[in-house]
């Protein structure tokens, strides 16, 4: 426990740990100092001037030491002859801060008036306009009327693009320089710049490409003005028309908590996606999201979606109505079947699914294969229930095998970064090739391409002990599945002969291609049985283009686009996106997550589960399921790792640290509040029970690991290809090693 | 049987008063068809206002339709190129609708919007048999543009319509 330090704000006393700032400290109070350049993420700078209060701190007799009492046993307490910054000094014993004098209120409508000398004042096309700090403090605290002469206006560009994603607007710009200092402290890719200086001082960037970050899209969240702006939102809506839904995001293994953002559209006559922002999660994603997370979601809106189920009839696909498909399908999947299923459907779906698939005796394999390989043991040694990045730091090793964590699982690349660059935790990287984490890396291991296995089987197997945690984090690249599974072993075995299995900070992280790889996992786990060759019915229930599969006379797709494979398909089924319907996710930290309805249904798609309810009475399956919350309430029943969970538990939020969202925009930005839920993780074999060591069969790495190409996060897929702003960014060639 | 007498009396009365307004001009108008003059300060449906050079004056900023208590605004906006400029500035409304049958002809629209873009005009009140009909759209609510002057897009120079918000006109006093 830190040393708590007490402090008076306003009248109010406060005890908050040494070190705090003031600005924090009467925020947890509930005293809303205004700021501009301060950002409880990132380190203060004293930049703008706005949080300026009155501080006094106790007397001291300098002979003596103590402090200087007056005649009633009080403290004297001296105030400095200005006015001090209160994001810059930390609390002290006996502080007294007075926010609400007539000097602070004069500084902060001062400095306010000097702002805007400078501001355009264009908010009526300005895409802040509405929820911006500059806005709000100028209400709260600024002049009344202004003293400049319109017309005499500084006047500056107001289309600059910052790369293809962000543009500027050299107007607004108040140069707080929180964009500079995320790039430089949060997301490490120092591409954005002061340059000049005075009324010429501008935002730059001096990358090649331009901006070249993939996190570039939180500047436009923290910017305290509508300075900057994504490609993707400029002009589309104002922010009061905006319906807001909790959501997930489904691109990878961190689960970041999303924010939807929908208004009525005329081209679609009904609501669509407008914007993604991030939802607080202080455990899963704070308040970041990566631009793949933020840009993607065009595709439920995409003109290809499926509304209708499809049959193929003389060689063309054509409309059919769901009695018939359902029919059709169930006929055909009486005959010898199988069922693929991708990691990017909900757990309901693929409970579902997993049911079916025993009752009828169908083959059933989760796409893509690999992770299955290892799932098990990543869940049995993973991190903690409690686990918290944050309190990863010194004293702690983060190991990173054969995966690049900035192109797999982009949120989790700046939390782990964070807990090595500012907190001290040693970082040690073993790879084939180089990726970003090299970059803090105390120690580097390299091998041969595929031979992550080998490597790993080389060490010797307590070589880390004497850390207080180990979290290892690793990947699947290059290598086939009973590599990577040997490698999941051995590294799980040096957490458990090391002891730190079990240990809430300590475990193995796994980067899974998908935001549901554990969750299908788990859902299919006991009912998986591998296909053959060839099959009579063979069903594929959002499995991407390249997944492998079995030849068969009939092909079911069930997708939410009409894919190069639902193209080539006998029947299709119109599933809904997860932006339609609701559902949960897992993590790859195996936390349990919420996602909620934000559009309405399109045609007549439906959701996973529905249709496989539908397919399954046809086969006089008795199941009456009327929503998702009813299949979870099944799965907590029937999958024991489940049975602590239910809708209602990860539905719970609870106040976080720093508070974001809410009216007071200019500390966190327009990030969204959480009020979707928090999630919560089910517990590692590990925390249940001691794990005895895996007895590990290193094989020789094979052609097909060759196979599992680097996973970047702008790789094509059915989806990236379906967002106009992220296209010029995919990489069409696989890195080769 | 006093009141019945009366009763009697009274129907020559009221008959007569039927009989003279039969041929009596009538007072009632075919609207739409026929119409009365309006007085020039009479407030009826919107237009969409233009500058002299034909640019809209509109930069769908929205605020009409946030002002709007009955709700009856939709505007979309999208970006000015100078090859393809509609307005001053960045911003245009590229979709701007109004439900004639949910406006109560308050002109709060008017009352909100910072360009004075949308003016309630001495034009009658709308009329249709169907509900489509009465949502009007961009090119029924724009103004056509001053004689000899283009529409628009226009093509422009570059830098000579930075800003979307200008200095407003002087007021004229004479209306
Ligand atoms: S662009 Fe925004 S965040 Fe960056 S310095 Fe300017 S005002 Fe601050
Ligand atoms: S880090 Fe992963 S989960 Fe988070 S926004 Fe990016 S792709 Fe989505
Ligand atoms: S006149 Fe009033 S009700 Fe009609 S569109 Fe304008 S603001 Fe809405
Ligand atoms: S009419 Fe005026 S208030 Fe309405 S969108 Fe256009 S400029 Fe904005
Ligand atoms: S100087 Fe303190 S918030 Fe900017």
């Amino acid at each position: 426990m830190a040393e708590l330090v007490n402090l008076t704000i306003d009248g109010i006393s406060v005890r908050v740990p040494k070190g705090t700032l003031v600005v924090d400290a009467a925020k947890s109070v509930g005293i809303d100092i205004p700021v501009f350049c301060y950002h409880p993420k990132l380190k203060p700078v004293g930049m703008c001037r706005m949080c300026l209060v009155d501080i006094g701190t106790p007397k001291i007799d300098p002979a003596t030491r103590q402090v200087v009492r007056d005649e009633k046993g009080q403290p004297v307490i001296v105030f400095g002859p200005k006015l001090t910054t209160a994001c810059t000094t930390p609390v002290s014993e006996g502080m007294v801060v007075r926010t609400a004098t007539e000097q602070v209120r004069a500084a902060r409508e001062d400095v306010l008036e000097f702002l805007l000398a400078s501001h355009p004042l264009d908010c009526p096309i300005c895409d802040k306009g509405g929820e911006c700090p500059l806005q709000n403090l100028t209400m709260a605290h600024g002049p009344t009327v202004s003293r400049f002469d319109y017309d005499l206006k500084f006047h500056n560009d107001k289309h600059v693009p910052l790369g293809d994603l962000i543009f500027l607007d050299r107007e607004r710009c108040i140069q707080c320089g929180r964009c500079v200092r995320f790039q430089s402290e949060i997301a490490d890719d120092p591409v954005l710049q002061f340059h000049d200086r005075g009324r010429g001082m501008e935002i730059v960037t001096f990358s090649d490409p331009p901006f070249d970050s993939y996190f570039g899209g939180n500047t436009t969240d923290i910017c305290p003005v509508g300075a900057l702006t994504t490609a993707d939102f400029r002009f589309k809506a104002r922010p009061w028309e905006l319906k807001t839904t909790p959501s997930l995001c489904t691109h990878c293994a961190v689960g970041c908590n999303l924010a939807l953002n929908t208004r009525l559209e005329t081209k679609t006559g009904g609501y669509e996606i407008k914007r993604v922002m991030p939802r607080q999660n202080e455990q899963v994603n704070e308040i970041w999201i990566c631009d793949k997370g933020r840009y993607v979601h065009h595709f439920t809106r995409a003109e290809d979606r499926l509304h209708y189920p499809l049959i193929r009839q003389d060689g063309k696909l054509v409309e059919t109505t769901w009695e018939q498909a359902l029919r059709i399908a169930a006929d055909r999947l009486e005959r010898p079947s199988a069922i693929l299923v991708g990691d990017r459907i909900a757990n309901e779906d693929a409970f579902l699914i997993a049911q079916f698939a025993k009752a009828i005796g169908a083959a059933l394999e989760q796409r893509p294969a690999l992770p299955a390989h290892y799932a098990d043991v990543a869940r049995a040694v993973g991190i903690g229930s409690d686990a918290d990045f944050k309190q990863l730091g010194a004293g702690d090793v983060i190991l990173v095998v054969n995966g690049d964590v900035e192109e797999e699982a982009p949120v989790w690349f700046l939390r782990l970064r964070q807990a090595v660059v500012d907190r001290g935790a040693k970082l040690i990287v073993a790879h084939h090739r180089s990726t970003k984490m090299h970059r803090y890396a105390a120690a580097i291991h390299r091998y041969e391409v595929g031979q992550a296995a080998k490597w790993a089987a080389s060490q010797r197997a307590d070589w880390l002990q004497g850390a207080r945690n180990v979290l290892i984090v690793f990947g699947d690249e290059h290598l086939d599945g009973s590599s990577a599974r040997a490698l999941a072993q051995t590294l799980a075995n040096w957490l458990i002969l090391g002891g730190f299995a079990g240990k809430p900070n300590s475990g193995l992280l796994p980067l899974y291609p998908h935001a549901n790889t554990q969750g299908v996992f788990d859902m299919l786990e006991h009912a998986t049985r591998p296909a053959n060759e060839t099959t009579d019915t063979l069903w594929l229930v959002g499995v991407g283009a390249d997944e492998p599969a079995p030849r068969a006379n009939f092909i079911i797709v069930q997708d939410i686009l009409l894919t190069e494979r639902a193209k080539r398909a006998d029947l299709v089924l119109p599933a809904l996106s997860f932006a339609e319907r609701e559902g949960t996710f897992t993590s790859g930290d195996r936390r349990v997550q919420r996602f909620y309805r934000a559009l309405p249904p399109l045609g007549e798609a439906k959701p996973d589960w529905w249709i496989v309810q539908e397919i399954a009475r046809r086969f006089e399956l008795p199941w009456r399921y009327e929503a998702p919350a009813q299949i979870f309430a099944a799965i907590a029943q029937q999958v024991p790792r489940y049975a602590e969970l239910s809708y209602e538990r990860i539905s719970r939020v609870e106040p976080q640290w720093p508070p974001m969202g809410r009216e007071d925009l200019y500390y966190g930005g327009t990030v969204y509040d959480n009020t979707g839920g928090l999630g919560a993780r089910y517990a590692a074999d590990a925390e249940r029970s001691a794990l005895s060591p895996y007895d590990v069969h290193v094989p020789e790495p094979t052609l097909a690991g060759l196979e599992r190409t680097p996973r970047l996060l702008y790789r094509d897929g059915e989806l990236i290809r379906r967002s106009a702003v992220l296209r010029a960014h995919i990489v069409a060639e696989p890195l080769t090693a | 049987m006093q009141n019945f007498w009366e009763y009697l009396t009274k129907i020559p009365v009221g008959l007569a008063t039927v009989f003279k307004t039969l041929f009596e001009k009538p007072v009632t108008i075919q609207y739409p068809e026929e119409k009365k003059p309006m007085s020039p300060r009479f407030r009826g449906r919107h237009q969409l206002k233009r500058y002299e050079d034909g640019l809209e004056r509109c930069i769908g900023c929205a605020l009409c339709a946030a002002a709007c208590p009955a709700d009856a605004i939709y505007v979309e906006a999208a970006e000015n190129t100078n090859e393809e400029r509609y307005s001053p500035g960045e911003r245009y409304a590229k979709v701007y609708e109004i439900n004639m049958l949910r406006c109560i002809f308050c002109g709060y629209c008017e009352d909100a919007c910072p360009t004075n873009a949308i003016v309630l005009e001495p034009i009658e009140f709308p009329t249709g048999y169907t509900r489509e009909s009465l949502i009007y759209t961009k090119s029924m609510l724009l103004e056509p543009p001053p004689p000899g002057v283009p529409g628009t897009p226009q093509q422009t120079p570059p830098g000579k319509y930075d800003r979307a918000i200008l200095p407003f006109p002087p007021i004229d006093e004479s209306v």
